[in-house]
């Protein structure tokens, strides 16, 4: 039992520690191993762990809305689906193919075309409503998705284009004030990180990792109603003239706020084949024209300041054409001798140029500087214009002379009817705003109220029969404005092609509504400012004023045309 | 004695154990139910947008002008029938 019985329990000799060492290996590896994923591998383990029950969702902010005056919406943005496949991974039969045309409400021919062009990516439809979206989705075809955006809608599509401008992918502003105010409107999408069931369901917040802000809404100084008059008036006009195009300003005396701002031709926003810029143009801030005649009362103005002529001071204007270094300056009508009242009613060229010339340039640069010309408006709208008003020390007399009636400067439309507050005040130019002000704003003294009174006056005598605008007058309502017909140039010459203008207000005893309206081109025979502009100004001017209830300064029989064919017109 | 004070050590534990489970879940139930909710608002906040698109595109003026005067047979009146009443008026 002890010799032989013992041998079988003999081990041997080098297993235990074998099994011994064996056993400590193993042990050391799986201390490595722990360590490692410790140490090495833990973020990517945490993730992979979070990842099951947690998730990053991303909580949506949509862009504020454009609103008018009255809180009437002119841009919305709602959310839609945009469908778009990868041509190269679409497994359809062609009966699916078929009902995914007919979802898209687009022929079955031109799907295949869209499809069969190969390549990563492409939209098949943007914006489709969410029910079509759903219905595609149920198809389950393979390859084409669905993907949630934001599409932009402006009710008030044409009449309000330029103005509103518009914006492009992810709903960020691209023109006009869509683009002016992109960091108010615009929304920024937040995150959050939320534990998610094993049905998907979020059932418990983690933490934010970044809040959304949601866009806010802007309020226009625009006027719905008024902008709507304004742009259906100014449209017939330019058809009826058969004009390029035209703008029309229409503002608010107390304030400065522009009610209506409407430019033709014009494009439909929520249309996503993009116009011709030139459509997209709101030429009232961003293009430049010489302004003609309606300047005079600058000039006027300038020269009653400096006390050298007053209302009645005679100024001969025969022969009708004045010669300064070679270069000749014409009236359309010969008038003899006018007092300086006259030379504003029949809109005398040579008339306002002698009185020009009788002041210093610096005197009739820091009047027309005072009025606001020769900077930009600073409405905040993008690419707005400034004008040009060159240094008074470069002008030589023959620009003196024609700057007296508008040309060798240049001005855009919200200027000009910006300018004119200083005369439908007591001689404060007003600031303008597109947006939306409460109550009424301070203005900067430009000129004395004596002279702004007596310019007022003066412009009531240009509508009044004998004046160049009988036809701007407005039955109940007293007027006051000035008539533009400018040549235009055309390189560095004057061409046979005009522009007509007229800036007005209303009631002149109490001015409450500036408008302004320039018609490029009209070509339908007619030219002048007071036959072209001047019926627009009074069909604008009287609806406005009786839409705002703004009470009457005269009797309804006041309007007094001049027989037929007696028109005064004017030249430049 | 000190056998008895942990029983009841220990039966509170169990009751505490069971109150915190039940109201994990339904501190849970109560969150899908407001999740459900918030999306029920965002939704109704797209309909919102989508229904005052709607109401703007039926009563743009243009068209409101157009059914006026051709289906109603409605037209300005002339300045001589205006009378302005200035109470106040804006």
């Amino acid at each position: 039992m002890r010799g032989a019985g013992s041998t079988p329990f003999l081990l041997p000799p080098l297993r235990a520690p074998l099994v011994f060492g064996g056993l400590l290996v193993l042990l050391v590896v799986l201390i490595v191993r722990s360590l490692y994923l410790q140490r090495f591998d833990h973020d990517f383990l945490q993730e992979q762990g979070s990842s099951r029950y947690s998730r990053a969702i991303e909580v949506p902010a949509h862009r504020g809305r454009i609103v008018d005056r009255d809180g009437e919406p002119l841009a919305i943005s709602t959310p839609v689906k945009a469908i778009w496949a990868w041509p190269d991974k679409v497994e359809a039969t062609p009966g699916e193919l078929k009902s995914l045309a007919d979802a898209l409400e687009m022929p079955a021919a031109g799907l295949s075309q869209k499809l069969a062009g190969g390549g990563d990516f492409v939209y098949l439809k943007r914006p489709v409503p969410p029910e079509v979206a759903d219905r595609i989705a149920a198809l389950h075809i393979a390859g084409v998705h669905d993907e949630t955006e934001y599409w932009r809608y402006y009710p008030a599509g044409e009449v309000v284009s330029q103005v509103l401008g518009f914006t492009g992918d992810h709903d960020v502003g691209q023109e006009g004030i869509e683009l002016a105010q992109q960091s108010w409107l615009g929304g920024n999408p937040g995150t959050r990180r939320v534990i998610i069931n094993r049905r998907g369901e979020v059932v418990e917040d983690v933490a934010s990792i970044r809040a959304p802000q949601e866009g806010r809404d802007l309020a226009l100084a625009l006027d719905s109603r008024l902008q709507y008059l304004a742009y259906r008036e100014l449209k017939a006009a330019v058809e009826a003239n058969k004009a390029k195009a035209g703008a029309l300003v229409i503002l608010d005396v107390k304030t400065g706020e522009i009610l209506a701002l409407a430019n033709c031709p014009a494009y439909n926003p929520n249309s996503r084949t993009r116009a011709a810029r030139e459509r997209m143009r709101n030429r009232a801030l961003t293009d430049t024209f010489e302004p003609g005649s309606t300047l005079k009362p600058f000039t006027i103005a300038a020269a009653l300041e400096s006390g050298r002529v007053t209302p009645s001071s005679i100024i001969d204007t025969s022969p009708g054409t004045l010669t300064i270094g070679g270069a000749t300056i014409h009236d359309a009508h010969r008038e003899g001798a006018l007092t300086v009242e006259q030379v504003i009613q029949k809109s005398s060229n040579v008339g306002a140029a002698k009185i020009a010339l009788s002041l210093p340039a610096s005197a009739m640069w820091q009047m027309l500087s005072d009025a606001g010309f020769g900077a930009p408006p600073r409405t905040g709208f993008p690419g707005e214009a400034g004008g040009r008003l060159r240094p008074a020390k470069s002008w030589k007399p023959i620009e003196q002379a024609t700057i007296a009636y508008g040309h060798g400067i240049s001005v855009n439309l919200v200027q000009l009817a910006r300018a004119y507050t200083v005369f439908a005040t007591d001689g404060e130019l007003k600031p303008v705003s597109l947006l939306k002000l409460d109550g009424s704003v301070a203005g900067r003294p430009a000129i004395s109220p004596e002279t702004a009174r007596e310019v007022r006056r003066m412009l009531e005598m240009v509508v009044a029969p004998g004046g160049t605008a009988p036809k701007a007058q407005v039955a109940g309502y007293r007027v006051a404005g000035k008539t533009g017909t400018a040549h235009k140039l055309e390189g560095r010459a004057y061409a046979d092609k005009y522009v007509s203008s007229f800036v007005g207000f209303a009631p002149a005893s109490n001015p409450r509504l500036i408008v302004a309206l320039m018609i490029d081109e009209p070509s339908a025979g007619q030219y002048y400012g007071g036959s072209v502009a001047a019926p627009v100004f009074s069909t604008v001017m009287g609806t406005a004023l009786r839409m705002l209830g703004v009470p009457t300064d005269a009797p309804v029989s006041n309007v007094v045309l001049p027989p037929n064919g007696a028109d005064i017109g004017e030249e430049t | 004695m000190m056998m008895r004070v942990n029983l009841v050590l220990l039966a509170v534990l169990i009751a505490c154990s069971l109150s915190l489970v039940t109201s994990r879940h339904q501190a849970r139930k109560l969150f899908v139910d407001l999740e459900r909710e918030q999306a029920q608002t965002r939704a109704y906040d797209v309909e919102y947008g989508q229904l005052q698109i709607e109401q703007s595109t039926w009563a743009m003026p243009a068209r409101v002008e157009k059914i006026a005067r051709e289906q109603l047979r409605m037209q300005l009146p002339t300045p001589d029938r205006v009378e302005i009443l200035d109470g106040g008026a804006r």
